[in-house]
């Protein structure tokens, strides 16, 4: 059996070539995409690449038996998500949509004004996600937005996952205004309990059922039998294999994955994050065992300046290097395609703006500990995960990947005493994604998850 | 369906969770849908609880002889949360000294608070007094 995997990406299309005999990954190749130009020119010129007639190339004559295609092109699947109180039901939505794979542009909260309408309508999601309310809890919100919702003059389809008591009435508004709905279990059931599966399966239906035309991915969808699924899925699907493991072979146990792209950073971790520290009570909502985050403002290219504005002050107190790091901040945001050199200046600010980047988007992936004094004694109390005692730190894809010195940029997701309150991983091992065979495994753990962590767990390397 | 939601926890920095777990058994035993936020809860999530579950009440409590400082300021925060009216229940060891209760009493109500407990009153008595307040029975 031999599989060959498809990433169609934003700007790359990648192809993994797979010998399920020989139990290796037979070579990779990755051809540039653009938005404008079609999907399956990237790929049949990714596939020239791969099959090229040049020696040694063991892929020169490769024929597939099976092929698994992914997608985050045309911007990946774009959602807003809507839910009541922000630490709540908005919350919970926006955790649904990112584990679904989803790149959740806003997350709204209470009942939504005409300028968020607005908002709604200039973003032009492919999803919505409506949430708010417990089960038999509050209805007039969510009802109000299914009402802003179908005043929006675009063709998003809505899931709805809130209270059911409310959800007669929404089917009917959305009936009466001919839009189109899904309506799936509450993502909060009952007060702080998370129940995000059925509203990620329902996105991840929609994503196949409307997603895969309107992304001009049908010719691709045509050549396969398996469903296209989004990128972010399928990496996610692979950090909970390789942390998982499989029935015959043990997996890597807690860990967190970062991949830092050109305009998103993405953090997954698969972790329980129970407290590390005596006395701790836990507060706000709980979290997924496996969660991942998407930063829209942080990214190496088209968002490099919001990375660039965020720095903290203490990390740097030399006004001209901070002139030089703004001027080639500028220089990239103006030219995405700009390369440092190597062993240059540019090079180390590069690594410094990486290592930025991860420690802002990991600082807002983990949790919160903060000390209480109380009359029995000092008391802790932690809010979302905490990773402190976390052995492993996986960088995948983009910078980390390109650069020379992954290790520098995977140090920002480092504990930082100056933000000790941020429950960040304090002593962890790193590792690298060299291949960048993230996405591409956790496609083929889908038909053959044996396979697919055997060569995760061979390629995931040991860095330093 | 047509249970009544209760949000109940111990308010500010007090960790004494063996009377909150019998008030929230007490309650669910007498036909309520609790929802228990548990020790250490702030104001915030008190309010965030009942808009989220449209509670019909909210019963605070405090051992720890701060609950004049943690309490005050509630009901204001309820009423820009939309909650206004949302009947409060306040009861446990609210101050510290040996204080008059009935002055304890009166200063609680200035804050805003519809029933005020009393140390050592049972949880069965402001179970008739919410049955009323609700108009249950």
């Amino acid at each position: 059996m031999k599989f060959l995997t498809v990433d169609v990406g934003s700007t790359y299309t990648k192809l993994t070539a797979i010998d399920a005999e020989q139990r290796v990954i037979l070579g990779t190749a990755q051809s540039f995409t653009t938005i404008e130009s079609d999907v399956m020119q990237g790929f049949e010129n990714a596939w020239r690449l791969l099959t090229e007639n040049r020696p040694d190339n063991p892929c020169a004559d490769f024929k597939y038996d099976q092929m698994l295609v992914c997608s985050s092109a045309a911007g990946g699947l774009k959602m807003v998500a809507l839910g009541l109180v922000p630490d709540l039901t908005a919350k919970a939505a926006r955790t649904a949509a990112s584990n679904a794979g989803a790149k959740v542009v806003k997350t709204y909260a209470y009942e939504i004004s005409g300028g968020e309408q607005q908002e709604i309508f200039d973003i032009n999601p492919d999803l919505v996600l409506l949430c708010g309310g417990t089960d038999g809890g509050n209805k007039e919100v969510i009802i109000a937005n299914a009402k802003r919702l179908v005043a929006i003059d675009r063709a998003f389809t809505t899931i709805v996952a809130g209270n059911k008591s409310a959800t007669d009435e929404i089917r009917e508004i959305f009936r009466e205004a001919g839009k189109d709905v899904v309506i799936t279990e509450n993502v909060m059931p009952q007060f702080n309990k998370l129940n995000i599966e059925p509203a990620r399966d329902a996105i991840r239906q929609m994503f196949i059922a409307r997603i895969i035309e309107a992304k001009g991915l049908n010719r691709i969808q045509a050549m396969t039998a398996q469903k296209i699924i989004p990128t972010p899925l399928a990496v996610l699907q692979a950090c909970e294999l390789l942390s998982r493991g499989t029935s015959k072979q043990k997996g890597r146990g807690d860990l967190l994955a970062v991949d830092v792209g050109g305009a998103t950073t993405d953090v997954y971790s698969m972790a329980s994050g129970a407290p590390t520290v005596d006395n701790t009570m836990m507060k706000g909502l709980p979290e997924p065992w496996s969660k991942r985050t998407v930063e829209g403002d942080l990214g190496m290219r088209y968002s490099l300046t919001h990375v660039f504005e965020q720095l903290p002050e203490y990390v740097c107190s030399d006004k001209e290097y901070i002139q030089r790091v703004q001027a080639w901040v500028e220089l990239c945001s103006a030219h995405p395609d700009t390369l440092a050199a190597p062993d240059s200046e540019e090079e180390r600010i590069e690594e410094f703006l990486g290592r930025s980047a991860v420690s802002l988007a990991v600082e807002r992936h983990c949790g919160r500990i903060a000390e209480v004094y109380t009359p029995l004694g000092e008391m802790h109390t932690l809010e979302g995960k905490d990773l402190m005692n976390l052995p492993t730190v996986i960088g995948i894809g983009g910078v980390i990947r390109n650069s020379r010195h992954p290790e520098e940029i995977l140090k920002g997701s480092l504990y930082d005493i100056m933000r000790s309150e941020c429950t960040k991983p304090r002593n962890p091992k790193f590792y690298l994604d060299k291949k960048y065979i993230f996405a591409s495994m956790g496609l083929l753990s889908m038909v053959d998850a044996e396979l697919a962590f055997e060569l995760l767990d061979k390629e995931c390397v040991a860095l330093g | 369906m047509d249970k009544k939601t209760v949000v109940i926890g111990v308010i500010g920095a007090d960790a004494h969770a063996v009377g909150n777990k019998i008030i929230d058994l007490t309650l669910t035993n007498s036909g309520f849908n609790v929802v228990n936020l548990g020790v250490m809860v702030s104001q915030e999530e008190f309010i965030e609880a009942a808009v989220e579950t449209n509670a019909s009440a909210i019963l605070v409590s405090s051992l720890y002889g701060h609950g004049e400082i943690d309490c005050n300021g509630l009901r204001e925060k309820c009423d820009e949360a939309g909650l206004k009216g949302m009947p409060l229940f306040v009861g446990g060891n609210l101050v510290v000294g040996k204080q008059e209760f009935e002055e304890v009493k009166a200063r609680f109500m200035a804050m805003g608070f519809d029933y005020v407990y009393a140390p050592s009153t049972p949880i069965e008595t402001t179970i008739v007094d919410l049955k009323n307040k609700l108009g249950l029975e």
